[in-house]
């Protein structure tokens, strides 16, 4: 005898399945078609296409570098800056915050992570850009000028805005990770804490360190976030392919390149260029964003809450 | 003797809600004292007056007052860090740190300063695991984490932990009430061991267990203490016909 709903479940099952293998799918297409066409460049220039500094699609000389080091110190600026204001925030609020300032707080920050890209560049050239050349930029070589980083002409536009900017844009996440962390850490746990004469600070840390990996999981998913970020950093950082130690000098990242050259890329031998590099940035984010994801799971199932 | 805990006209809400009405006790050092009543009727939000943990409640409000050692813990000003150093705390359902079982027993002794050297602090340690009867079961594993124990030697781990602060009073809500009866009778004879040091104010479901570890016991029925008397008397010859009902099972 078939037992009530057993068809039912079983077409519902297929479908889960379904959706659930086309995004595995989707994900190797892109793969495969991303290699496809970088073929030409992956055979020309091999692996000396991502140690290559110069960048010349006129010449057809394509060194991936200076992106790769754009993107990165970049992105590390952005952490460097974005990481202790998010923990501040998220601690504040989990940990001190009365529930009728929480509240209100958490939504503004999530607010934050609504604001398109393109506003926050604009900022950054009108404000921002501004601010760094005029106040930052000459305090910061007042002081700190003998450090090769603070060294150079400052324009306003360059490393450092592009990085301020993404410390921004990757603020609300991680606050909003770090936050879901905290409170997925037990009560008892404080309890523990205060009971053995633990101050509000000294139950704090034992609450970070409850959270510690789901901690550096949001920051990981940060460095996700503002490795593939792309319009904002684009109006910023002043898209010149070079290696420079200065934070004020104008730098460029994988994602930004791509969107400002992509369009006019007709050459075969630049568009796979760009394609391949294109590559590296998948990758790269790939594998970040899974490290992350494994992190931050760790918490969750370690305080028995499914992720 | 002058009584260690003193309460007198405790009454404690939850917002508007009330859980505790007119509680008046007195506690004398060195004996086991056991809270025992009904699911709901305030023993663990009584337990939680004694050392301020109810302060973590933003909608807790508590009225009258519980002198510790002649001082009123309730008054303006009062050190609750310092408090709950003196009136240390077990709980329910064991928490320990995720840190290494030798991290979780210093870490007490760490923050209040207590050693005064790292010899004084393993020795510290390893007294508090003797205290507890965990030594010899962890002494070759201090390093690994506390979580790789058994419940019960968590929650023995848990009273290393309490007892390594040097607490002169020692609350435990339910603590054996996760455990098998083997390890729940462990907990027990150590119960009465402590004794000897320390105050103590233990939450119970079971009536044996009541029986067996305390000196007095109080019952709780609906946020009122109903009758507080000699465990023995309590147990044979109660004076209230509310408690001999709960104490023989007649009412759940
Ligand atoms: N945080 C809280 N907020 C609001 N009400 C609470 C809170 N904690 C407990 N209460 C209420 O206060 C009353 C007493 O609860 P309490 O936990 O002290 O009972 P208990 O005797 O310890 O019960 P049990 O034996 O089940 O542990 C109950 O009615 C409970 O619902
Ligand atoms: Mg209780």
């Amino acid at each position: 005898m078939a037992q009530t709903g057993a068809l039912g479940d079983k077409i519902f099952r297929a479908v889960l399945l379904l959706a659930a293998t086309s995004i595995l799918l989707i994900v190797a297409g892109i793969f495969v078609m991303m290699v496809q066409n970088a073929m030409p460049t992956i055979g020309r220039f091999g692996i000396g296409f991502l140690f290559g500094s110069e960048w010349k699609p006129a010449q057809e000389e394509f060194g991936a570098l200076p992106f790769i080091y754009g993107t990165l110190v970049s992105s590390v600026l952005a952490l460097i800056i974005s990481v202790p204001i998010s923990l501040g925030i998220a601690i504040f609020l989990v940990e001190q915050a009365p529930k009728g300032i929480a509240k209100p707080i958490a939504f503004m920050v999530e607010l934050l992570a609504a604001i398109p890209s393109v506003v926050y560049g604009l900022w950054g050239i009108f404000v921002l850009a501004p601010f760094i050349r005029e106040y930052l930029g000459p305090v910061l070589q007042g002081y700190l000028g003998f450090i090769p980083l603070f060294q150079g002409r400052v324009t306003g536009i360059g490393m450092l805005t592009g990085g301020i900017i993404l410390a921004l844009m990757i603020t609300p996440i991680i606050t909003a990770v770090v936050r879901d962390v905290l409170e997925a850490v037990p009560t008892t746990q404080r309890e523990a804490a205060l009971a053995l004469g633990a101050t509000k600070w000294e139950t704090t840390t034992i609450v970070l360190g409850n959270a510690a990996s789901g901690i550096a999981g949001a920051v990981v998913l940060g460095l996700g976030r503002a490795i593939g970020e792309t319009m904002a950093v684009t109006m910023v950082i002043g898209n010149s392919p070079q290696i420079s130690a200065s934070l004020f000098e104008p730098a460029n990242t994988i994602a930004s390149l791509l969107a400002a050259n992509f369009a006019e890329a007709t050459d075969r031998t630049y568009l796979s260029a760009l394609i391949e590099i294109g590559l590296v940035l998948f990758l790269v984010t790939f594998v970040v964003n899974a490290f992350a994801k494994i992190l931050v799971m760790g918490v969750a199932s370690r305080n028995g809450k499914a992720a | 003797m002058e009584n260690k805990i003193r309460v007198s006209n405790l009454n404690f809400f939850y917002g508007k809600a009330q859980a505790l009405y007119d509680i008046s006790l007195e506690v004398p050092e060195r004996e086991v004292i056991a809270f025992i009543g009904p699911s709901g009727c305030g023993k663990s939000t009584f337990l939680r007056t004694l050392n301020r943990m109810n302060d973590t409640i933003p909608i807790a409000r508590v009225a009258g007052d519980v002198i510790i050692d002649g001082e009123n813990i309730y008054a303006p000003g009062t050190d609750v860090v310092a408090l709950r150093r003196k009136v240390g705390m077990v709980f329910q359902k064991s928490n320990p740190f995720p840190k290494s079982i030798f991290e979780n027993v210093a870490y007490g002794i760490r923050i209040n300063g207590i050693h005064t050297s790292k010899t004084d602090l393993n020795e510290r340690v390893e007294k508090a695991l003797h205290d507890a009867a965990l030594w010899n079961e962890v002494k070759d594993r201090l390093n690994t984490s506390a979580f790789g124990l058994s419940g019960g030697q968590q929650q023995r781990l848990c009273i290393a932990r309490a007892l390594a602060v040097q607490p002169e009073v020692i609350l435990m809500d339910e603590p054996a009430s996760a455990l098998d009866p083997i390890a729940t009778q462990k907990i027990e004879e150590l119960v009465v061991e402590l004794k000897r040091d320390y105050t103590i104010v233990i939450v119970t479901h079971n009536m044996h267990q009541a029986s067996r570890v305390s000196d007095r016991t109080a019952f709780f029925m609906l946020g009122k203490l109903i009758e507080y008397n000699k465990t023995e008397k309590m147990f044979q010859n109660p004076d209230d016909r509310m408690t001999e009902d709960y104490i023989t099972g007649r009412f759940g």
